[in-house]
């Protein structure tokens, strides 16, 4: 369908050795083209986290394939799943997993960095004001609320220009008004960007901004309705 | 450096204390460094200005007290000067003795008996040389103690004058005492207990207590070849430093403490880095996620351990150099900038070793902790 999005086909991934062996994904498949905001839901343990994991090329399945445009995530090399991640790849964190140290700005200027794109860390203030933190540039997370975190965090993970943005619960930590913010956020970065997006996330409520929704119960993935 | 610079920034309580140890212990290497270097000079200086190149003692003497315990026959300065690539050999004699100046303040002396006419027989800077029967020329602290040119000096129990006729530029002392050199046959009557006015004993003027040789400029001497004929033992200059009372136990000790507080910092710098690096594994973990290269986090944690060990060593330096300058002149207290630069880099270079096995643990944070609740 696609040879620039993400294409995962059967994929499974099995923990522990022998007959003690417990699936965490159970043949997976899965397509998200450029601009879709695929969501993710299902109960905790139901491998959700693991399928961000092996899309993301944090973690080689057990079986099956994984390309992002075009390019293999299962390599057995952890520094060149490593670059893929930093060329092709942008994560969002739960409660946006900024760095102490860092202003806003800061946090999306370091990725821009050490991704060799240091052209682009000047790029990082005109993100900041695309997720609407333009204003707070110099804050720390400390100094920031939840909702705020979150944007910044978006903002980081796009300074690269990713073929694939992966969102682990983003609203885990936000009330309602925030979370609705933060999804119509994701979903219109993904349109903007045109990336691939992914999220996964236990809240039901912000699906409605999603293109796609799918469920996951034991490493099983079924479209929703 | 750009993470580094802003961790630096931020953690600045955390870092600061860390830079205060790794200050002070600078401050205290500086001080012991200096303590070291004075006292290296309060017990060899008079040896190491002696323009000799080693000394032929009495075969067999204890290396440790050899200045005090060796006797030889003068003879064997003639065996000695008949050695290749010997420029020059003259008879030595030490002695420490106590003695009273003219006004009756005790003063200790290391007697160094040599010929006049000898290559031995030093410079002056204020006074006249060697020559005088009972004349003496005294290191320039003994003039800075309170002697003058011109004094007399009565040494004890025996109650032999001796005038002081002139005095050296520089420090030369020998185990904390000041150094006074004498004609050699004055030297043998003293060390032989002989008054004033009675009759010298037979064989007092044959006793040296060693010979002082000098090897033509950049030759080696075989020694072993020169003791066999001579029937000596002979120490090179720098070895016979052990043979100045208190020498190698003194040096010994500081040396030990040095090295001490250079394994403390190494291990308070490695700790340190240790308890940041793990406290900072989730963070670690996002930027690998991310796609950190683990050489540019590795550079970066190095950057900062290396700007936190040069400034708090510098500080520390700076400290201790303005400090020891402070000490007054009855300690014996010398800074020497070389000493001084070896210990700064030997702070910097073992720090960062230390910092560096704490913070290659960044290799092994799995990115994978970033995701869901495994954080």
């Amino acid at each position: 369908m696609t040879d620039t999005g993400l294409v995962m086909r059967g994929v499974s991934l099995r923990f522990g050795d022998g007959d003690d062996t417990v699936p965490a994904l159970d043949g997976v498949d899965l397509t998200v083209a450029p601009g879709q905001f695929v969501a993710v839901v299902g109960p905790s343990g139901a491998g959700k986290s693991s399928l961000l994991a092996v899309a993301g090329g944090l973690t080689i399945p057990t079986s099956g394939s994984v390309t992002l445009a075009g390019r293999d995530m299962t390599v057995p090399s952890a520094q060149a799943r490593a670059t893929l991640r930093r060329e092709f790849v942008g994560f969002v964190f739960q409660s946006g997993n900024l760095l102490p140290a860092l202003t806003a700005v800061d946090q999306i200027r370091l990725p821009a960095r050490f991704g060799g794109h240091g052209s682009r860390a000047r790029e990082a203030v005109h993100l900041l004001g695309e997720v609407g933190m333009a204003h707070k540039a110099n804050r720390r997370p400390h100094q920031l609320s939840g909702g705020e975190r979150q944007r910044v965090g978006i903002a980081r993970a796009l300074v690269n220009r990713p073929r694939l943005l992966l969102v682990d619960e983003p609203t885990a930590a936000l009330d309602r008004a925030r979370s609705h913010e933060v999804v119509e956020l994701l979903a219109r970065e993904t349109k903007e960007n045109d990336v691939a997006t992914v999220m996964v996330t236990h809240d039901h409520d912000v699906l409605r901004h999603c293109t796609t929704v799918y469920e996951m119960i034991d490493g099983r993935l079924m479209p929703v309705p | 450096m750009f993470l580094a610079v802003r961790e630096l920034r931020f953690a600045k309580a955390r870092f600061g204390l860390m830079g205060a140890v790794v200050a002070l212990i600078a401050v205290l290497v500086v001080l012991l460094s200096g303590l070291s270097s004075g006292l290296v000079n309060d017990g060899v200086s008079g040896l190491q200005r002696i323009p000799a190149t080693s000394f032929a003692f009495a075969d067999g003497v204890q290396h440790d007290s050899a200045f005090s315990r060796s006797v030889i026959d003068i003879s064997a300065v003639d065996s000695w000067k008949a050695q290749p690539r010997v420029t020059d050999a003259a008879p030595f004699g030490n002695a420490l003795i106590n003695a009273r100046s003219g006004s009756g303040v005790e003063i200790d002396l290391a007697l160094f008996g040599v010929p006049a006419d000898s290559f031995l027989s030093p410079p002056v800077a204020e006074g006249a040389r060697l020559g005088a029967a009972n004349g003496i020329v005294v290191s320039q602290t003994a003039i800075e103690a309170g002697l003058r040119v011109g004094d007399t000096v009565t040494v004890d129990r025996i109650g032999t004058r001796l005038t002081v006729l002139g005095a050296m530029a520089d420090q030369h002392t020998f185990g904390h005492v000041d150094v006074a050199y004498l004609p050699l046959r004055a030297w043998q009557e003293i060390k032989a207990g002989v008054r004033p006015g009675e009759p010298v004993p037979g064989g007092t003027y044959q006793e040296i207590t060693a010979v002082a040789v000098r090897a033509a400029d950049g030759a080696e001497i075989d020694l072993a070849a020169g003791d066999r004929a001579a029937g000596t033992e002979s120490l090179t200059r720098k070895e016979s430093y052990g043979a100045s009372p208190g020498y190698t136990a003194e040096t010994s000790t500081l040396q030990l403490i040095e090295w001490f507080l250079y394994a403390i910092s190494a291990l308070v710098v490695g700790a340190f880095f240790t308890v940041w690096t793990i406290q900072r594994r989730a963070e670690i973990a996002v930027l690998r996620a991310m796609g950190a290269p683990t050489g540019y986090l590795l550079r970066d944690g190095l950057a900062q351990a290396l700007a936190l060990l040069l400034l708090a060593v510098g500080a520390g330096v700076a400290v201790g150099t303005a400090a020891g300058s402070l000490v007054g002149s009855g300690i014996p207290f010398a800074l020497s900038a070389p000493a001084i630069a070896v210990a700064a880099l030997l702070l910097l270079v073992l720090g960062l070793a230390g910092a560096a096995v704490a913070i290659v643990r960044i290799a092994t944070v799995d990115p994978l902790t970033a995701l869901g609740a495994n954080r």
